[in-house]
């Protein structure tokens, strides 16, 4: 016999009517099992038994090290989550959240019930698009190479080499606050057209992939009958050496923030 | 809710038409930021998963905003240009305000044992700065 517990995926807006199983029909989760929904009142859970000899504490504490299972359990949560945001209003859980069973989760839909239908109410018609603005580096003089270093001497470097080095921050400084500027800008515009906004950090190059600058890295809510035209600002906002990547339309990620729960948090549940 | 795209990755045509972004599929860096910082918070009964993915996040954190994208984005001068910080200045003006002391000291009192030189002062380090690594590293040879 294999222990089970019970993966909490997103809580959604159940169908005025009729059941909520169209919600999860087709999808496998985490561990390939198939998704599922628990529901409360107007709240559905979307959720999936998963095995504890993974998902237990232990395991998951190391399985949480290996970036290859990481990876892989963040890829389906998103999936399910993608999938139901698109026939629900949907508020994602954060990944690995395990309950003991159905029945757990279902005592969170009732006592969280009020918190979590003023969130979907916020996001209900609502997109949250991704938008990260690159600067191209080479666009800024090469930096002053760096000799070897005299450090303890201090002062005794030469000042021509400082003169060069400050030319070079300069230059570089320089065009980092006219990509700046220009994230500004792109952050105004697009504000307009949201509802919220919120800034991300900007990803390390080995997150994103890309070797160049990110000065923008924020998520936009847009109503659902604005997407259009966001995109189309979005596209509108690129400059010579400055590049706008839109993402999305993603599940409201960024806004559906309700931090109940956390190590100190005195939450009803 | 969604119409229009297909939840798979890498199909990022949009039904909107208009716009020139590059619109990229989600890469793992966006789904991680999202999935693991944002979104609903609640303990589940898995307790220690909680705790775990603070540290994940933190960690996710660090390479977000890493020393290489610090170093890329030039924010790391303070680190190497003593023009633009002063820091270098501090260090040495803090040398030479403790060689001060340590002479003040070696004149006086005996003790010393405060004293930490930073590490930079060549002549610091051979007296001026017992440090508890080294100490107990004699003690050990002892």
């Amino acid at each position: 016999m294999t222990e089970t517990g019970t993966y909490l995926y997103a809580i959604a807006k159940g169908p005025g009517e009729g059941s909520a199983e169209g919600l999860t029909e087709g999808l496998t989760g985490v561990a390939g099992e198939p998704v599922r929904t628990v529901t409360h009142e107007g709240l559905v859970g979307v959720v999936g038994t998963v095995p504890l000899a993974e998902f237990g504490e232990e395991t998951l504490r190391r399985n949480l090290e290996d970036l290859g299972w990481l990876e892989a359990a963040a890829r389906a949560h998103h999936r399910v989550v993608d999938a139901v945001a698109r026939r629900a209003t949907t508020a994602p859980v954060r990944l690995v959240t395990v309950y003991r069973g159905d029945a757990q989760v279902h005592d969170l839909l009732e006592r969280g019930g009020a918190a979590f239908a003023e969130t979907l109410d916020m996001v209900t018609g609502r997109q949250e698009w991704g938008v990260k603005v690159y600067a191209d580096p080479q666009a800024a003089a090469a930096p002053a190479r760096s000799r070897p270093a005299t450090t303890a001497a201090g002062g005794r470097s030469g000042a021509a080499y400082l003169e060069r080095r400050r030319t070079g921050l300069r230059t570089r400084e320089e065009a980092w606050r006219r990509a700046a500027a220009h994230a500004e800008h792109v952050d105004r515009t697009l504000s307009a057209l949201a509802v919220a906004r919120r800034m991300h950090r900007p990803q390390d190059p080995q997150l994103s992939g890309r070797s160049e600058w990110m000065v923008l890295n924020a998520a936009y809510l847009v109503d659902e009958e604005r997407g259009g035209e966001f995109a189309a600002a979005a596209g509108a906002l690129t400059a010579p050496r400055i590049e706008v990547e839109l993402t999305g339309p993603w599940a409201p990620y960024s806004f559906t923030a309700v931090e109940s729960g956390g190590p100190d948090a005195e939450g009803p549940w | 809710m969604m119409p229009g795209r297909p939840p798979q990755q890498g199909s990022i045509v949009s039904s909107y038409g208009g716009g020139r972004a590059d619109r990229q599929p989600a890469n793992l860096g966006d789904i991680l930021e999202r999935v693991l910082d944002k979104g609903i918070v609640i303990a589940g009964d898995i307790r220690v998963n909680l705790l775990d993915i603070e540290l994940l996040t933190i960690k996710l954190r660090l390479l977000i905003v890493s020393v290489e994208t610090a170093k890329e984005l030039g924010i790391d001068w303070w680190e190497h240009d003593p023009w633009l910080s002063g820091r270098q200045r501090e260090l040495e003006e803090e040398n030479r305000r403790l060689r001060t002391r340590l002479e003040a000291l070696e004149e006086g009192e005996p003790s010393r044992r405060e004293l930490r030189a930073p590490r930079q002062e060549p002549e610091g380090e051979q007296e001026g700065e017992p440090a508890p690594g080294r100490r107990a590293d004699r003690r050990d040879r002892d």
